[in-house]
């Protein structure tokens, strides 16, 4: 009988552990196999099979090659400026927008929750077609000013993480405030703000990532490659008669992945729980 | 003169003070709200009544976009596609939930497995188009896996032209992508359960299976259910797998990659509009649908809940009694 069970436990502990190897394989393999490619002279990548080392790890003219090709210098600096604009407005009027959400009650309230909810529900691709139409009367294609502004407007799950953590923070200091005389935007930047840190860094880590990662958009509204390519639409350049040199692609890709790769490893912790935390409210 | 000293009295005062604050943070945030999603919104609507270009001359046309999407086979018909998305959805979700329940206990190395499953989220999009392109492609990555299982290479289809499976390769890499960030989703949300719960069950000598069914399921149906449509929304919706990796050619056009076509290259703005018109009542409509539906569902569960929950109370206080008699 003690024996049974033992078995039963021992085939269960197998059983988890190839689910998990087979799936995390099949997880890393399409991001792997890339990884080698991108290591092969031009002779290695023709004459041997795709799933074979490189000879030398230390071949990184792939590298250097895609990263001329591309551009990717430009679209470096492209990606940097987007991403610390469009981190710096969207804390700034997302941290806001939740503390008036959270501490006034005040007719329409509700109202403006529940236009953002559904507006996160809305199908982008679908949207674009006739934000396309104001961003040309306005003159925001090919300008990466009018891109930022576009990217800055907050989504739901910040606005959660935010009012979530001020539901946190306790009324009686901004009464203590009050007394002493400050003013709301006082209390606002000086004694909340400072409070919020963990609820910013989590909802810039996930609008970051999503932000550097955006292509749909950029493609559509900074058609000037040349100028304008983020990192992401920097990789077009591989379309057509590069198109299946797949050495040089693939060491375009391990590159433009990398940034991702670093911010993931080093807040795996902050990812996951504003993950969460975004989509059990939402 | 009287009525601007009040005003100035006002605007001190308390009161005052918070309407300034409130319009101060909220211009913005709202002005942009209005001026991407909600305004856009409208002249999509007003759009979908024209025969227009982005540039110049409009003529109003009624109905007729809207019975072209019917007809034309590329437009509607597309939605067909939705359903490879559909399965795949329950797959990603089955898998999701599956790996997630595993990771939820103790494992060696689980913070890896975790990593590992969950990157793919975070790659840009066209990369994953090159990374499929290269993936799928005649004799390389996924052919050469397959011939180490021992299958023959003649044998293999064309993954990404074959009409046959390139809808199902596209679908992969949906799975491929999403599967782990629904496995964190589920992960915390199983453990967010009260960990007592375990070891009650555990005393009560439950299996895996039914520590799942009892204890794992009732406590995560609301996140299940939330995924559940927006993975089928999310399909009606498929737009990605298409456009970065195939283009939409070889019959893998969704609706939205259609529609994208048709608004951008095309430039038949107003043909374009009233397919996102279509296909928003669509999703509002079937939202709904699966929310009356999950309701009824759940509370006929509901039912049956005080029941199960008498019978675990009993259970308990059999396996204390059986220890204390142990103990004697």
């Amino acid at each position: 009988m003690i024996n049974a069970n033992k078995i039963g436990r021992a085939l269960l502990t197998f059983v988890k552990y190839l689910s998990l190897i087979f799936f995390a394989f099949l997880a890393v393999l399409p991001v792997v196999s890339c990884f080698i490619t991108a290591f092969k002279t031009d002779e290695e990548y023709q004459t041997t099979n795709v799933m074979t080392m490189p000879v030398n790890w230390f071949n990184f003219d792939n590298f250097v090659q895609a990263f001329n090709k591309a551009g990717m210098g430009r679209a470096f600096i492209n990606s940097t400026i987007i991403l610390v604009c469009v981190l710096f407005f969207s804390v700034m009027i997302g941290t806001q927008l939740a503390y008036v959400l959270n501490r006034f009650n005040f007719f329409g309230n509700k109202l403006i929750r529940a236009l953002f909810l559904f507006a996160s529900q809305l199908p982008g691709v679908a949207m674009q077609i006739s934000v396309y139409e104001i961003m040309y009367n306005l003159g925001f294609i090919n300008s990466l000013a009018g891109y930022i502004i576009m990217m800055c407007g907050t989504d739901i799950i910040s606005i959660y993480i935010y009012i979530q953590f001020f539901e946190n923070i306790d009324y009686a200091l901004d009464e203590s405030a009050i007394i002493d005389g400050a003013n709301y935007f006082t209390i606002f930047y000086r004694v909340l703000f400072p409070l919020l840190k963990p609820a910013i860094v989590t909802s810039c880590i996930l609008k970051g990532v999503g932000t550097y990662n955006e292509y749909y958009c950029a493609n559509l509204y900074l058609q000037d490659k040349k100028r304008l390519a983020t990192v992401a639409t920097s990789l077009y350049t591989f379309v057509g008669p590069l198109g299946s040199k797949y050495n040089l692609i693939c060491a375009g890709v391990i590159i433009s992945l990398l940034p991702a790769l670093i911010v993931f490893i080093l807040c795996q912790k902050q990812i996951y729980s504003g993950l969460t935390s975004g989509a059990v409210k939402g | 003169m009287k009525h601007k000293r009040s005003f100035k009295e006002w605007i001190r005062s308390r009161d005052g003070q918070q309407v300034l604050v409130m319009l101060a943070f909220m211009v913005v945030p709202l002005l942009l709200l209005f001026l991407f999603t909600y305004l856009p919104f409208g002249k999509m609507f007003s759009f979908s009544f024209y025969n227009m270009k982005y540039v110049g001359a409009r003529k109003f046309v009624g109905l007729k976009n809207y019975i072209k999407v019917f007809q034309r086979k590329d437009c509607f018909g597309a939605l067909k596609l939705s359903l490879y998305y559909m399965l795949g959805s329950v797959v990603q979700l089955a898998l999701a939930l599956y790996l997630a329940t595993i990771l939820s206990f103790k494992v060696k190395g689980g913070n890896l497995f975790k990593g590992f499953m969950f990157f793919p989220f975070l790659i840009n999009g066209i990369a994953i188009g090159f990374i499929f392109k290269f993936f799928y492609t005649r004799g390389f990555v996924f052919d050469t896996v397959l011939q180490w299982c021992g299958f023959q290479l003649e044998n293999l289809p064309y993954w990404l032209k074959d009409q046959r499976i390139n809808n199902f390769s596209l679908v992969g890499t949906s799975v491929w992508r999403y599967f782990g960030q629904n496995m964190v989703l589920f992960i915390g949300a199983i453990m967010s359960v009260d960990s007592e719960l375990y070891e009650a069950a555990m005393l009560d000598g439950a299996n895996r299976f039914q520590q799942f069914k009892y204890i794992i399921m009732p406590s995560i149906k609301t996140i299940i259910t939330l995924n559940v449509i927006l993975s089928i929304t999310g399909s009606l919706s498929a737009f990605e797998p298409p456009y970065v990796i195939t283009d939409g050619a070889n019959g893998t056009g969704t609706y939205f990659v259609v529609m994208h076509e048709i608004a951008h290259t095309q430039q038949k703005v107003g043909l374009a509009s009233a397919m996102a018109i279509v296909l928003l009542v669509i999703i509002f409509m079937a939202t709904i649908a699966q929310k009356l539906f999950f309701k009824y569902v759940f509370k006929n569960a509901e039912d049956e809940d005080p029941r199960a929950a008498a019978r675990r109370d009993k259970a308990i206080a059999r396996s204390i009694k059986r220890q204390e008699r142990k103990a004697k």
